[in-house]
């Protein structure tokens, strides 16, 4: 359901300039025809985790080719291909390194048998009172401030808007994100700045406590950093009518051209002050709607210059806007060569698909620095895990307060994002507690509303210790049981979310893994604090093992030493390709390279893209 | 190099691979000019990779009409008989290129290879071979290093499932992150003809045997004066007593170099598309390093082979 962006254009050489806006399955189809003019495409623009591309539709396929940009929908993908029995092909890219993965039911591990990790969450104090890193002021600003300000004013958020001044008692519950009716677009700009990064660091700073083995921060006022009168007044463009709003700019306003230019306090300050301005005067209309975009210039200033500020409170380094757009934006580099190999490759195994090649499937893997003399590693897939709650329906456990904790949560947190499941229906036994649908009746509707706002004893049917909980999805012919376990207390820093899956990963995934990246903003619904971005010095690391004993648990067939030579038959071009396993292990030349999925010696962090 | 910054334009296309590689290393490969000779499909996506990654200028050189051959494997020939006719695949493929990215210029050289001397080749950053015999690579390579400036030189050959890349950078000095430092480093590559006339039971006793196999299919065009890729299975004889000859010349059993993968080079000259995209990305990713100065270069040979599915870097060198 993509549109083509100009960012695109660096790799996705089907498109080009004049495309920009236009769908990518339509355009990309036409393009595959101007070279290839008598096979027959057909382009859907829409989301793939759309009810029409149901069970039935994926069992017309022999293999499906994934170039999705996003865990949740590549979840989705694997369960339908799991219930069509159709072969999956996935692949990821970031930068120089990149992999293909094979998924056949019952003969290979299917997409979600080793669990991936979703994206980052950082605990709400870290982002509104204790940051220590650049990315949580990223979050703060977007999040927080940014959504505040810009956002949806109805929506719960944790910046705090109130001023407890003494001196203006009649205004103790004033929303100071409000613009008064006498403020001018300066005054506003400056009070809010003077609130969020000079009042409310002061408020902090009162509570002793949270300092006490922490650096303090320091409140900054804009008289301080902006002290000449006129200082923070507008620059060139003022005047001019400007129409195209993606053209409009803080920092170019301000003379500031080069977005890899760190700016200085004073500078980032100018922009915050220009960027509000401007949203003010100049999109009035976007005003109370409006979601951060890292294509929107003006948005992006902002939220650029919001955290470098808070950033320099805090006394952390700031950063370029080009490394803010980055983070806030969950921007994943990318090129075209690297695209190009992992293309060829997902080729190759699309082909022994089709011609049920099963032995010769292969798990292969690009590096950028040589492993072995290896810059592409083939891996023999791995036999379906037993433990796998998608594709071998292995029982989860919870453990969640039943007391405190709403269903509410439970469909948001556990079912939808760490389950990945779509459109959720949860039954206690025979007891419907949850659906989601368009042809559900008004009263159930109500029903299940009231249902999700109670915590989980106090559920018509009560969910407590002991509860098996069931969760379906009807699309995705996935279903699973979860085993409840009431635990009183939770780890506010370890276990921010308040309640722990297990099951879902061997215990050793259960350290927190730091990879977040996805390309579109990702998939937290609204209400959840605070939203994901990522930390852009993540890398993948590939520890390649030879020593098969070593394995703990799944069994894995390795490749026979045998040499099998069967004719090869050529295809239609008259292109021998093989489709027997051959050679593998030669001795001297080949070695068998083997990965290791489940022991504490491996370290695999993986960012797919 | 001027402090000049990128275009907003440059900034707004590019800006997925500056993030890789910074804005230092995008104004270089702007800067870099590059030869390329023989329109195979793998040369024809590493053209692709290249131009999309925003290099200075591109030469196409390849005086040959377009044949079906071509329409199978070579996506930037359009199907259409009218736009075809009479033009030679460097003017069909120069025209497809240029869409790719209108800040590269895209440009034709006519005539022949081997005919090209050091004043024409000093234009340029790098030059790129697709299938040529051995006496023109070694020759144009032999040009290169003798230039007082410095050009890169890389040939890319794929035929059945298999491809080859060399590299030969000459005296490459470069910067590597070691732990926290900047290390400089310098590699000393041979060159072509140095490379293949080490001694092959000197080399390493796990070098691939596509190599020893691909040496022996040149010697083989090289000694029948063939067109580079004119082979068929009924050569096979042939350069089996070939094999046993340079196998005894260079003290190495036989079996190295496998009855299997000569018949398949031999009978598999077209190339495989999916393949053509592997090695004609590696050979971008090695271009691009070479050019932007960023990145730990290959050295010197690059091989893969989809049967197997590994793409493995051999070190043939005498020291």
């Amino acid at each position: 359901m993509d549109t083509i962006e100009v960012s695109n254009l660096n790799r996705q050489f089907l498109f080009r300039q004049c495309h920009v806006g236009q769908s990518k399955a339509k355009v990309a189809r036409e393009a595959v025809l101007k070279f290839r003019p008598n096979i027959n495409i057909t382009a859907h623009h829409a989301n793939v985790k759309n009810s029409e591309f149901n069970v039935d539709f994926f069992k017309q396929f022999n293999v499906v080719l994934n170039g999705l940009d996003n865990l949740d929908a590549r979840r989705h993908v694997n369960r339908l291909c799991l219930a069509a029995g159709v072969p999956l092909v996935e692949s990821g890219t970031t930068g120089f390194l990149g992999q293909v993965t094979v998924h056949v039911k019952g003969q290979t591990e299917c997409y979600e048998c080793q669990p991936k990790p979703t994206p980052k969450t950082y605990p709400v104090c870290t982002i509104t009172s204790t940051p220590t890193k650049f990315v949580h002021c990223i979050v703060w600003a977007k999040d927080l401030l940014f959504a505040k300000l810009f956002g949806d004013r109805t929506q719960d958020n944790d910046l705090n808007v109130h001023s407890a001044d003494a001196t203006n008692s009649s205004k103790n519950n004033e929303d100071i994100s409000v613009q008064r009716d006498d403020e001018d677009c300066e005054k506003y700009g400056k009070r809010i700045y003077d609130h969020v990064f000079g009042y409310n660091i002061d408020l902090a700073l009162s509570n002793e406590e949270t300092w006490k083995n922490r650096n303090k921060p320091k409140p900054i006022y804009i008289k301080d950093v902006l002290p000449e009168p006129g200082m923070h007044q507008n620059g060139t463009n003022n005047t001019l009518d400007i129409t195209d709003k993606s053209s409009l700019s803080a920092m170019h306003s301000l003379g500031l051209m080069n977005p890899q230019d760190t700016w200085t306090l004073a500078e980032n300050s100018k922009v915050f002050l220009e960027a509000l301005s401007l949203f003010l005067k100049k999109r009035e209309k976007d005003i109370g709607s409006l979601s951060f975009d890292k294509d929107d210039q003006l948005s992006v200033e902002f939220v650029t210059a919001a955290a470098n500020v808070r950033a320099a409170s805090f006394g952390i380094p700031m950063h370029s806007l080009f490394e803010s757009k980055g983070i806030a934006g969950n921007i994943v580099h990318a090129i075209a060569t690297t695209n190009a190999v992992i293309a060829g490759l997902i080729v190759i195994e699309a082909i022994k698909v089709l011609k049920n090649a099963a032995n010769s499937f292969r798990m292969t893997y690009c590096v950028e620095h040589p492993l072995k003399k290896m810059l592409l590693m083939p891996v023999e897939p791995f036999e379906p895990n037993k433990s796998c709650y998608v594709c071998s329906e292995m029982p989860l456990t919870l453990e969640v307060n039943t007391h405190k904790t709403k269903l509410r949560e439970i469909v948001e947190k556990i079912v939808k994002n760490k389950l990945g499941v779509n459109l959720p229906i949860i039954m206690h036994g025979s007891t419907l507690i949850f659906e989601t649908g368009d042809d559900l009746e008004e009263d159930m509707v109500a029903n299940y509303a009231l249902n999700l706002e109670k915590a989980l004893c106090d559920l018509p049917s009560p969910v407590t210790s002991g509860t098996v909980l069931t969760v379906e999805d009807f699309q995705q012919e996935f279903t699973c049981s979860i085993n409840i376990t009431h635990r009183e207390e939770f780890d506010d820093e370890k276990e921010p979310e308040g309640m722990v899956l297990l099951g879902l990963t061997p215990d050793l995934y259960e350290k927190p893994s730091k990879v977040a990246t996805t390309e579109e903003s990702t998939s937290m619904a609204p209400q959840e604090k605070p939203a994901t971005v990522s930390d852009s010095d993540d890398e993948i690391e590939i520890v390649v093992l030879e020593e098969s004993n070593r394995f703990a648990g799944s069994k894995r067939k390795l490749v026979e030493t045998s040499i099998t030579n069967s004719h090869d038959p050529k295809g239609k071009d008259g292109i021998n390709v093989a489709n027997d396993v051959g050679k593998l292990d030669d001795g001297h030349d080949d070695e068998v390279v083997v990965m290791k999925a489940c022991n504490e010696d491996v370290r695999k962090k993986a960012k797919l893209v | 190099m001027g402090k000049e910054e990128l275009t907003a334009q440059e900034t707004a296309l590019y800006d997925r691979q500056i993030r890789i590689w910074g804005v230092d290393a995008q104004r270089r490969l702007s800067k870099s000019h590059i030869l390329v000779a023989g329109m195979t499909g793998t040369i024809v996506e590493f053209c692709k990779n290249i131009v999309l990654a925003g290099i200075g200028s591109v030469v196409l050189l390849d005086d040959r009409l377009v044949t079906r051959e071509a329409l199978s494997v070579n996506f930037l020939v359009p199907n259409d008989e009218e736009k075809l006719k009479g033009r030679s695949l460097a003017e069909v493929c120069c025209n497809s290129l240029k869409d790719f990215n209108s800040m590269v210029h895209v440009s034709v050289e006519k005539g022949d290879l081997s005919a090209l001397d050091g004043e024409i080749l000093d234009k340029f950053d790098a030059v790129v071979i697709g299938r040529a015999s051995f006496a023109t690579k070694k020759t144009i390579d032999g040009i290169c290093r003798k230039r007082s400036k410095k050009i890169a030189f890389f040939t890319v050959d794929c035929r059945d499932s298999c491809g080859e890349i060399f590299v030969d950078l000459q005296n490459y000095v470069y910067n590597q992150k070691k732990n926290d430092d900047n290390v400089e480093c310098q590699f000393h590559y041979p060159s072509l003809e140095e490379a293949v006339a080490v001694p092959w039971n000197r080399l390493p006793k796990n070098v691939t045997k596509l190599y020893f196999a691909m040496r022996v299919i040149e010697r083989f065009e090289a000694a029948e004066g063939r067109i580079p890729g004119e082979t068929t299975a009924a050569d096979i004889s042939s350069v089996q007593q070939l094999r046993g000859e340079l196998c005894k010349a260079n003290s190495i059993n036989e079996s190295r170099i496998p009855d299997e993968l000569l018949k398949r080079l031999l009978e598999g000259t077209r190339e495989h598309p999916p393949v053509c995209a592997i090695v004609g990305g590696i050979l971008g990713q090695e271009v691009i390093k070479a050019l932007s100065g960023k990145g730990n270069p290959l050295k010197n040979f690059f091989f893969f082979d989809a049967k197997d599915g590994k793409g493995i870097i051999e070190d043939i060198s005498s020291l």
